[in-house]
Formats: C-alpha cells, structure tokens, sequence
C-alpha cells in the first residue's frame, strides 16, 4: 500500500504544457484533411479508401436522438491532428522535454518501473513513446501503437481491423475511422500470459483538439492480458472531443480484462465505442471507471459468440457540477451456455446527471444463458439526477436474466454517525461515497484502486458548502 | 468545575418541543445515569448534546468544560472529546470499522495541528486487542461497518471505538439494550477500563437497571417529560424498580 501512495503524482493532469507540434493539420474536416492526414501517415491505399468511406457515413449519420445533449460540438472548429514529436520512443530521455515532464507528473515513468509490463504513451494525435518488457517481446507479445502497427504487422492489422466496430456502427465511430491516429495495438499470441498491466496514457493538451485514437487487443487461444488505460486533459476554456473506438478479439479460453479510468477535464466530450467479440469459453471483463468530462457516451459491449464464453462490465460513474455520464454496457448473448454480469454504479452530486443505460440480449438459440445485471445510483443532494435505461431483449425462454436497480440518497444519520467520531462532513461523504464504489473498486489491482480512491476524494473535495 | 452544564435547555424539532428547560450537570469522573420512561426525550437530549441537525436549540446553553458548544459543529465536539454511543449504529455500507476509525483518530490528530497520521501496524496491533475484549472476530475489521452484525455485536462495536478514541464523555444511548448476559458483562467491564485507564466520564442512558448490577454508578436522575424530575444516588434506581415511573409522572 506504502509505495504507492508515496509517489507524488497529479492524477488530475489539471497542469497544461504550452503547445508546441511539428505538424498541426488546420482545423475543421472534410476530404482534403482526411487525405493529408493519411499522406502524413504514409498510409496504404486501402486505408485512405477505408477513411474516406467511413466519413461519407458520418456525414450520413444524424445525432443520436437518445442520451446526453451533443447539439453544442461545433465540427468545424475542432483540430483533428497534431503531432508533437517526430517519432514513437522507446526511451524516456528521448521524448520532447516538455512532454515527458507532463509524462512524470502523471507518474507514468514511475509506474512504469514498478508494476507495469509495457507502457504507451499518446500525446495529442501520436503515441510519443512505447515500451514493452523484453521477457514479453521474446515470446512474441507485440504492444505497439496503431500506426506502427499497420507499418509492421500489415497483414494481422488487415485482419482484425475494423471487424468488430465497423465504422458505419454510429455516427462516432464513423468520425473516428475516418480520422485515426495512434491508439494501441496489443497481440498475445497462444497461451501467453501477460502478468503485469500494459498501461496506455492518453493525454490532450492543446486547445479545441480532437483526439480520436483507436485501439485493437487480439488475445489469442488461452492466453491473458490486463490492458488500462488512464486519461487526462488540462481544464481548457474551448471545448475538446475524445473519440475513440476500442476493438477487443477474446479467442477461445482466452481472458481480456480492460480497465479504464477516465479523468478527463470538464472541457471534454468522450464519446468512445468499445466493444469485444468472445469465443468459446473465452472471459472479457470491462471495468470502466469514467470520472470527469463533460458529457460521456460509453456502453462497452461484449458479443458473446460461443459456448462457454463469459463477459462482465463494472461500470462506475461519478457526475458533478455540469457533467452528464451517460454509460453502461451491453451484452449479447449470441450462444448457448454464455454467462454475464453486469455491475454499475453512479453517483450524481452538485447538479450532475448519470444514466445507467444497458442492453441484455438472448438470441433464440441461446439456451441456458445466465446474466446478472446491478444497477446502482447514489443521489449526493436534492440539485442531481440518476435515471435508468434498461432494456431486455430476450428470445430464448429458457435463460436465466435477472436485474436489480437501487437508487438511493446518503443519509443524514450516516453523515452525523460519521461526524460524531470526529471525521468532518466532506470526509464523510468521500469516505460513504467510497464505500459504495466499494464492489468496483475492489476488483482492480491495488495501485489502480489507490488512484481511484484518491480521484473519488479530489472530486468530493469542495462538494459540501 | 462541572465537565458538562446544561442549562434551561429548551429544543424542539419540527415545531414540536421535546426537550423543556432541562438542566444537568455532570462533575468530571465517574459514572452517571439517566434513567426514564419511553418518550421522555432521552435520545434526543443525546443527539442534541452531539449536535444532530435535526434539532433545534431555542433556549438555554451547554457548556462543556466551560465551554459553549451548542455552536460548535458534531465534528468538532469529537475533537473536543465527546464521544456519543448510538441507540442504533448507523450501516455504512462499503466502509469497515478499521476506516471509520483510522479516520476519526487521523482527523483528532490533524485537530491538535499533528500532521501525522497513526502509524498503521500501531494501529492494528490496538484494534485488534480492542476487538479481541469485546469478544469480536477480526473479521469486524473489515467488514461494512454495522452490517449483518446483531444488535449485541452493534453495541460492542460501539465501545470498540469508544476504547480506540478515548473520549473526556461518553454518552450511551442504550447500550444495555438487545444484550445477552455475557455481553453486558464485557462492555461493563469495557466502560470500567475507560474509567480507570483514560478517566473518561461516562452519562448512561438506559431503561433498565440491569446493567446498574454490573457497574458503579455514582449519580442516577431522572427524566421526564424533557426534563431532569429528580437527581440521587443509586438508591433513586433501586426505588425505580420497585415502584415504576408512577411517583415521577405528574
């Protein structure tokens, strides 16, 4: 537990860096800036044509009628690509001074040294360093940034790319597929086990940026690997967009466990699309810890495609002050004997609002299914709002779907028992609100569960007037 | 010097008055007892003296160690070192009693201007001991403070945290009340080592007399209506089980 509290990090990321680039492409979309973007890239043809096409359906696509307000992204102001250094580094002392600083306060490097098995780092537009522990590159684990990744492993990339979200899915992950850049690309081939995280950092720095990075994990037959993911950007008086879309491939008797913690600035509109498929007997589990942003559009999905396979999704919300998270997750029980569990929960305070929105569905050859959906929402005052979305569609009689949903208020009494051991009243509330993450918080590995804490306490500093 | 003085205390909660122009005083050291029937206004006089927001004090003061803290907030009447006993221990789901407690004791310390918090194996090491003499399992240590516990379990969890913050006064809000036999002895004995170890003063709020077997009370009043009717020694508790309320109800 010692060590990591000891290192002095700033989970929040609320410093900002000046802005330098080498290339900062001018702001607004269309055409001609998604073919420069792909000539700076080097790209293949099949991906400009790729590209170009998933932009003709984001042009064809409509807002979604449902979930948070998005009437107030202005597409044409937003910079689509800047890149900050000339290439991906494999070592610290190489990376731009500035950006590595901003890298140290996030304690990434630190971190590194200490319980990670591979780092990547993203930095606007591109991946500005990567790192993989020796052991794991010599038995054939590839952990590299896309854009590497479609230069070096072009067939396996040609394979997968684009299979499981494909770009016409939403009108976001149309926008991002035509505007890539960087995002992780993660291959473990069979029976390896990755033991410790690979940890990938996306910050944003720059004014009115999009960052819309795509990420592809393949685990192939029996193996392991815990992917996270951690995010920030500096409070910023413009508006930024996070897009990305996030393609996961569980193959038989594999295991993927994704953890997100999401800390963006208030500044920030996430509108992430993540989804995996999983084969027989294979295990995926989301965590999704989404703290900060503006709004939050996210629902990781799992398509469980045979016998055997199992999927979860902890999701975990926290809504003050001007945010809406909209989240939640989706599974598809696309095959007999498949199982899954789904755990939320949100808290609203100071004027935020959550929404749980969840989707359960059993095709009609789907015998024996079970799944299990908890759905949790505590209110902090009388200003905030929870709803829930549930939605079940299930055709096969035979399974086995249960769902239960709380919402609930702190108490007065817990706030004056808390008080009278002397512990102050937005102690209190971080210490009930803690403890009501409690189930999620518990799953993750303990360096993660200290920073969530820590994050969870930095949010509800304030919050009592 | 008396340790608490409350005088003339008049408080209602939601326009309805409970408590009417009650005065007390408890000198410093020993053991104190407040006796009286349902609905007399034992609880609230309680919460009140804790500062529960619920109430409202329209008249009269509470001094503790000559100092007005009818204004001060529940928080800082802890650090001041009052320390109350729920009727009913809140749940805090998610939150063990280890947390709860390393809190309160890291916010005492940050109080008295101390920037360092307990040593953690310190602390084991005492809550532990403190589980072990009230009979619980170290299990209690990490699980969701007062849930699934029995209403004895509850109580004893009470004094495990009265014995870890040490407290000048301890209130007790029927501490007695859903106990077995065994476990009334170990929190009299739990009360008689905070006595003679940290010189807390105990005031005992309490139906019965049952736990008066077990310890030394050294003065026993009663109340009724919201206010203190009568003050003795422990000869006024024995006349209570022999005769009732009636002689006190006007």
């Amino acid at each position: 537990m010692r060590h990591a509290q000891e290192v002095k990090k700033d989970f929040q990321g609320s410093f900002k860096a000046p802005e330098k680039f080498v290339f900062k492409m001018r702001k607004g979309l269309n055409e001609e800036v998604i073919r420069e973007i792909s000539f700076h890239k080097k790209e293949p043809e099949w991906m400009l044509e790729f590209r170009l096409k998933a932009f003709e359906s984001f042009k064809s696509k409509p807002l979604t009628p449902w979930g948070a307000n998005l009437n107030n992204i202005n597409f044409d102001e937003i910079c689509y690509y800047i890149q900050t250094s000339e290439r991906s580094e494999s070592n610290w002392q190489n990376v731009p001074e500035e950006i590595k600083n901003t890298f140290d306060r996030l304690g990434i490097p630190e971190a590194e040294k200490k319980y990670l098995g591979g780092v990547g780092a993203q930095y606007e537009s591109e991946v500005v360093y990567h790192s993989l522990q020796k052991h794991l590159e010599e038995k054939g684990v590839i952990f590299t940034d896309m854009d590497t990744a479609l230069q070096k492993h072009p067939e396996l990339f040609k394979l997968y790319f684009g299979t499981v979200v494909p770009p016409h899915d939403n009108k976001f992950s149309a926008l991002n597929s035509s505007v890539w850049s960087g995002g992780s690309f993660v291959y473990v081939p069979k029976g390896v086990r990755v033991e410790l995280p690979l940890q990938a950092y996306f910050r944003i720095n720059a004014e009115s940026m999009g960052q819309f990075e795509r990420t592809l994990i393949i685990a192939d037959e029996g193996s392991f690997v815990h992917y996270v993911e951690g995010c920030t950007a500096p409070p910023n008086s413009a508006d930024l967009l996070h897009n990305a879309v996030v393609e996961v491939i569980v193959k038989p008797g594999a295991r993927v466990l994704y953890t997100t913690i999401q800390n963006w600035s208030k500044s920030v509109y996430n509108l992430v699309t993540k989804r995996s498929f999983v084969y027989r007997n294979g295990v995926m589990e989301w965590v999704d810890g989404n703290l900060g942003s503006q709004v939050t559009m996210k629902y990781p999905s799992i398509y469980l495609l045979e016998p055997g396979a199992r999927g979860e999704i902890l999701s975990l919300a926290f809504a003050g002050k001007g945010q809406h998270q909209d989240a939640g997750g989706k599974i598809i029980h696309a095959a007999p004997h498949t199982s899954s569990r789904i755990i939320s929960k949100s808290t609203t305070q100071d004027g935020g609002r959550s929404s749980y929105r969840g989707w359960i569905e059993v095709v009609p050859e789907a015998y024996g299914v079970k799944s299990h959906v908890t759905c949790d929402a505590l209110i902090l005052d009388e200003k905030s709002r929870s709803d829930t979305y549930p939605t079940m569609d299930i055709k096969n009689s035979e399974s086995s779907i249960e769902h239960e949903a709380t919402v609930s208020r702190v108490s007065e009494d817990q706030i004056f028992y808390l008080r009278s051991r002397g512990i102050p009243e937005s102690e209190a509330l971080s210490l009930i609100v803690n403890g009501f993450f409690e189930p999620i918080i518990k799953e993750l590995p303990m360096e993660y569960a200290v920073e969530l804490n820590r994050l969870i306490g930095q949010e509800m500093e304030g919050s009592v007037g | 010097m008396a340790l608490l003085e409350i005088k003339n205390l008049t408080v209602k909660a939601k326009d309805k008055s409970i408590l009417n122009s009650l005065t007390l005083s408890i000198p410093s050291g020993g053991i104190h007892v407040i006796m009286g029937p349902n609905g007399s206004g034992k609880s609230t006089l309680c919460s009140v003296l804790m500062g529960h927001p619920d109430y409202e004090i329209t008249e009269g003061s509470i001094l503790f160690q000559n100092l007005d803290v009818a204004s001060l907030k529940t928080e800082e009447r802890a650090h001041k070192g009052i320390f109350l006993s729920f009727q009913n221990p809140k749940e805090i789901p998610g939150v063990s009693l280890s947390q709860v407690t390393r809190a309160a004791i890291n916010s005492a310390l940050k109080e008295k201007g101390l920037k360092s918090s307990v040593a953690p194996k310190e602390f084991i090491v005492n809550i532990k001991e403190k589980l072990k003499n009230h009979g619980l399992s170290e299990d209690f240590l990490r699980r969701p403070l007062n849930e699934q516990a029995s209403g004895g379990e509850k109580k004893r969890i009470e004094m495990v945290q009265l014995a870890m913050l040490k407290p000048k006064l301890a209130i007790l809000d029927e501490i007695d009340s859903g106990l077995d036999i065994d476990a009334m002895k170990l929190i009299a004995q739990s009360i008689k080592n905070a006595v003679t170890e940290h010189k807390t003063t105990f005031l005992i709020i309490t139906h019965y007399q049952r736990l008066l077997q077990y310890i030394e009370a050294d003065s026993v009043h009663i109340m009724v209506d919201g206010k203190i009717v009568k003050s003795g020694d422990i000869s006024l508790a024995h006349e209570l089980e022999r005769d009732g309320y009636k002689n006190f109800i006007s």
